[in-house]
């Protein structure tokens, strides 16, 4: 099964990323734009679906700084 | 004592960190390879600084694992003397060995320069040899230096006095809360620090004040 596993950093630590592509947008012309946090997308092939919790909180993941979202795609 | 220096693919500071072991008198200093799990006897450990496995996914998550780490680890536990540096501090955060995490600086840029940090504790085992407040002009080189630590577990920090460096009035290079600069676990035997107290260890570089770090352990370690 395919999946996918989207990382951010936890809300309320400050996330420079964040802070510098929000800044970049409106230098561009593009007004109106908040709350950017950059993160990660981790896409990956697995077997068995039920260990994807573990292998965030092993390796994927560092829950003290970064919150994620576990995306099954049955179709793929 | 016989310090062992770990090397992963990606170090870049372990043969300063050796030459900075073996400056203190009666102390030698031996690598160790990241996929050998044996020790070989030594007495303290020093992570280095460097790129640990590219510093993929994130600095030091994929170095925690290697073979080495876990005898790292299991010496740890038993009291052994553990010294991570920059991204050895990052490895050893990772591996649960020292509270907190290390994240980008708040300038998003690479550091490279000199600053002063402060001894919070002058204690055994790690600076012993420094005078409580003392201030050590030591290197800083990296771009995932900001310290942080969850509010109760930063309180806590204090509580234990597992606060052993800050970095001194107006050189907080990275955004790091509270100033940290180094860490160490409850138990006292584990260190990291975002500085390079291997690269100050000669008057030629500009300060040997490093060396009291390497010298507080060899006298703690009698």
């Amino acid at each position: 099964m395919r999946a996918r596993v989207l990382v951010r950093p936890k809300a309320g630590i400050l996330d420079p990323q964040g802070v510098a592509v929000e800044r970049a947008l409106p230098a561009l012309g593009f007004e109106g734009v908040a709350n950017v946090h950059v993160g990660r997308l981790i896409e990956l092939d697995v077997e068995d679906p039920s260990q994807l919790r573990e292998m965030c909180e092993k390796l994927l993941v560092n829950p003290l700084i970064e919150d994620y979202e576990i995306l099954e795609d049955a179709s793929a | 004592m016989r310090f062992g220096v770990i090397r992963f693919p990606g170090s870049c500071d372990e043969t300063d960190a050796v030459q900075a072991c073996e400056r203190v008198p009666g102390c030698s200093a031996t690598l160790l390879w990241h996929g050998d799990a044996d020790l070989h006897g030594v007495e303290a450990v020093v992570v280095p600084g460097g790129f640990s496995y590219g510093d993929y996914l994130r600095v030091g998550a994929i170095a925690r694992f290697s073979p080495v780490m876990e005898s790292v680890i299991r010496f740890s536990r038993e009291g052994g003397l553990v010294l991570g540096i920059c991204n050895g501090f990052q490895v050893l955060c990772e591996a649960g060995l020292l509270p907190g995490a290390l994240l980008p600086n708040t300038g998003l840029r690479f550091l490279c320069r000199q600053i002063d940090v402060e001894v919070v504790r002058a204690s055994m085992p790690f600076t012993a040899d420094c005078a409580a407040g003392e201030r050590l002009s030591i290197p800083v080189k990296h771009t995932t230096g900001r310290f942080y630590a969850p509010p109760d577990e930063l309180q806590s920090l204090h509580a234990h006095g597992q606060i052993v460096l800050k970095y001194a009035g107006g050189h907080n290079p990275n955004g790091s809360l509270h100033d940290i600069a180094g860490v160490r676990n409850e138990a006292g035997n584990v260190l990291g620090l975002m500085p390079h107290p291997e690269h100050a260890v000669d008057p030629l570089c500009g300060s040997a004040d490093g060396l009291k770090i390497f010298l507080s352990m060899a006298h703690a370690h009698g």
